[in-house]
């Protein structure tokens, strides 16, 4: 296996898909000559040319929504959002056309886009630019959304979502991207709907998506080194659609739950699993089920005040104690 | 008739002087329809309670929809607003299908889950029928780019009303259209109101909203929208551009709805508008009975057919309301279908995760 960067798994996921499929398209803001503004797409340009990667201005609204329109003739855009955060921008375009328009259709239209950026906080630009809108969009029934942690995981999944005729809203992590795992050489997919359990353990199960699930993890190490705590931790991978079964199965064993999300708490995607818990695994609970989501306020900029806003290590150590 | 002196005669433009009198024949029967099928949904609207939500009529532009699409080819698309009842007649669709969508029904062009806003064909490139005022420019658009991408000789027209042109999203479309040189006719049916508010109200520029092209170098043009042979050779000219040189064109057809924006439209008689103004349009011009009078004066219409085909199209509107009445509802199951293509037919990615959260 290689030992490649998140922002290179991606890449080669899209090379992959442009060259398997005559109909996928890169779009978006400075995803062709400009190489990417994370560099996720570089050299794609270069050498799949003018048709394959296309930059668009900045017009987040009409590039979304050109996309949605090309993507109901049979084309696959892959549109690229600089940050999802601008995804207000053309939230009209993905939650009214990009959701509706097979529905509204009674079937007769598909929409097979993908949507993706990096969709986080920490990274001290500030609360417009720090949003974590997996929650927004999983709320609009038509859309799916899926989260990598992991350079296999971003690879794997983005290939599923390329293929999948039904839009997915992709998000990625800035503080992702240089990071680096393991890849195999040979090409695999991972399905959407599949959480993968990054920890396997017996007396708290941690549940998370993306950036947060490596946080669980490094909370689930030292649970184990320091405090005789073992955790099993669960990357949901997948938002919508959501593995239930896998987290059901855990909690069963487990016991316990502590949810970690870098989404704001008020409906955010802990919310809606914890609410799922309580309802299908009551019996199960020794304990009531925790979480630790991002603080619930703006993003702020103060960059030796920002990490403590989003879930740390300790936080989620300390909540796994506070219930053992 | 109205005094003002034509200056032209669109009779004698090529794409209507090779017009074969069945063709013409075929024109006003596409705006009789609509004419007849939308009086028969009022009706129905208002005295059997058999629809919900938004009625937006479309009498008064018939000669727009009828006549843009009337020259569509097999590579050309067509994606309007909500007021998308004409559009969808005009394209090809039955009156059934879209009669049994206005009363909620499963045998609707969208089984009953679109309604009167949401029609939908995409077997005869039409892209519906949008709710959001301007949200289908960039649709149309995207459109346009399918079209160029896969190297295909088509159009992608885009039908918009007065009301959109202060959309954004509108705007950024021009920019996107003109600089990677789609294919995109956007047609603004000025009908003069943004539901309550005279264009007096809602644009700095009054006397045309087509111009705004400018600032995107996108060429534009004004034509009247009430002589069906004149929004044929202005739409020709557009799809061509579109056609041999893949560049966008914004077209602004100056017409009227008889109706109120919606059914619930109380103050559009008397209210923002006059009635007289509306009386004058009536009167003066209404796309049918100009048709009429000029295929009439050509010699190719009797009064007699004229009234055949007024009542044959009153008959078809009569039994669109019978085959919705005795079509059945949508059952609750289908409440969860055609969310996601993948759940629908049950392919592995649908079978794999939760996808629905009520349960």
């Amino acid at each position: 296996m290689a030992l490649i960067e998140y922002r290179e798994a991606l890449n080669q996921a899209f090379a992959e898909e442009i060259e398997r499929d005559p109909n996928v398209v890169l779009i978006g803001e400075e995803v062709a000559q400009y190489d990417g503004a994370y560099k996720v797409t570089r050299g794609l340009w270069k050498k799949y040319g003018d048709k394959r990667v296309v930059d668009t201005p900045i017009s987040e609204a009409a590039f979304i929504g050109m996309g949605i329109g090309a993507s109901m003739l049979g084309l696959r855009p892959v549109m690229e959002l600089m940050f999802w955060s601008f995804c207000t921008v053309a939230y009209d375009q993905i939650v009214n056309n990009a959701a509706q328009v097979r529905y509204m259709s009674g079937g007769l239209i598909n929409c097979p886009i993908v949507i993706r950026g990096p969709a986080n906080g920490g990274t001290n630009v500030g609360a417009t630019h720090s949003h974590t809108p997996e929650s927004w969009l999983a709320n609009v029934p038509g859309l799916k959304v899926v989260s990598a942690a992991t350079a296999y995981d971003a690879k794997g999944l983005m290939k599923s979502a390329i293929r999948d005729n039904d839009p997915v809203m992709f998000m990625e992590n800035t503080l992702l991207y240089g990071e680096k795992g393991e890849v195999p050489e040979e090409e695999y997919l991972i399905p959407l709907g599949k959480a993968d359990i990054k920890k396997e353990g017996k007396e708290v199960t941690i549940i998370a998506h993306g950036r947060a699930a490596l946080t669980a993890l490094k909370a689930g190490e030292l649970l184990a080194a320091e405090h005789d705590v073992d955790a099993e931790v669960i990357d949901l991978r997948s938002i919508r659609p959501l593995d239930e079964d896998t987290i059901i199965a855990s909690v069963r064993k487990t016991h316990r739950v502590v949810l970690v999300d870098e989404n704001k708490p008020f409906c955010g995607v802990s919310a809606q699993i914890a609410a799922m818990l309580q309802e299908k695994c009551f019996d199960d609970l020794d304990a009531p089920v925790m979480r630790v989501t991002s603080l619930d306020a703006p993003a702020i900029y103060a960059p030796k005040v920002e990490p403590k806003q989003l879930p740390r290590p300790q936080d989620v150590i300390a909540k796994v104690l506070s219930i053992r | 008739m109205d005094t003002a002196i034509k200056t032209k005669d669109y009779a004698l433009a090529p794409i209507n002087s090779k017009l074969s009198k069945e063709g013409k024949i075929d024109l006003l029967r596409g705006m009789l329809r609509i004419r007849r099928f939308e009086q028969e949904a009022l009706n129905r609207y208002q005295n059997a309670g058999t629809m919900g939500g938004f009625l937006h009529l479309y009498i008064g532009q018939e000669s727009v929809a009828v006549g843009a699409c009337s020259l569509m080819g097999d590579n050309d698309h067509v994606i309007t607003a909500y007021r998308c009842h004409g559009h969808a007649l005009a394209v090809g669709m039955s009156m059934n299908e879209c009669m049994a969508e206005l009363y909620g029904k499963v045998t609707g062009c969208s089984k009953g889950k679109g309604g009167s806003m949401h029609f939908f064909a995409p077997d005869k490139n039409f892209w519906g029928g949008h709710g959001i005022v301007a949200g289908q420019t960039p649709l149309g658009l995207g459109l346009a780019y399918g079209i160029k991408f896969k190297g295909l000789k088509g159009a992608a027209l885009c039908f918009l009303g007065d009301g959109a042109v202060n959309q954004g999203c509108f705007y950024e479309s021009l920019n996107l259209a003109s600089l990677f040189e789609l294919p995109v006719v956007y047609i603004i049916e000025n009908n003069k109101y943004s539901m309550g508010t005279s264009l007096e109200r809602s644009s700095v520029v009054k006397d045309c909203l087509a111009q705004r092209g400018e600032a995107f170098l996108v060429d534009w043009a004004q034509a009247g929208g009430e002589d069906i042979y004149e929004v044929r050779a202005a739409v020709q000219t557009a799809i061509e551009r579109a056609h041999n040189k893949s560049k966008p064109t914004i077209l602004e057809l100056d017409t009227y709805r008889y109706y109120g924006h919606s059914v619930a439209d109380a103050k559009h008689k008397g209210g923002y508008r006059s009635a007289d103004e509306l009386e004058t349009y009536k009167r003066d011009h209404d796309p049918i009975q100009l048709f009429k009078h000029r295929l009439i004066a050509e010699g190719v219409l009797t009064e007699e057919e004229f009234e055949h085909l007024s009542e044959a199209a009153k008959e078809e509107a009569k039994a669109s309301v019978q085959f919705a009445d005795d079509s059945p509802l949508p059952d609750d199951a289908s409440i969860f279908e055609d969310v996601y293509f993948e759940v629908d037919r049950q392919t592995e990615a649908g079978r794999t995760g939760k996808h629905f959260f009520h349960d």
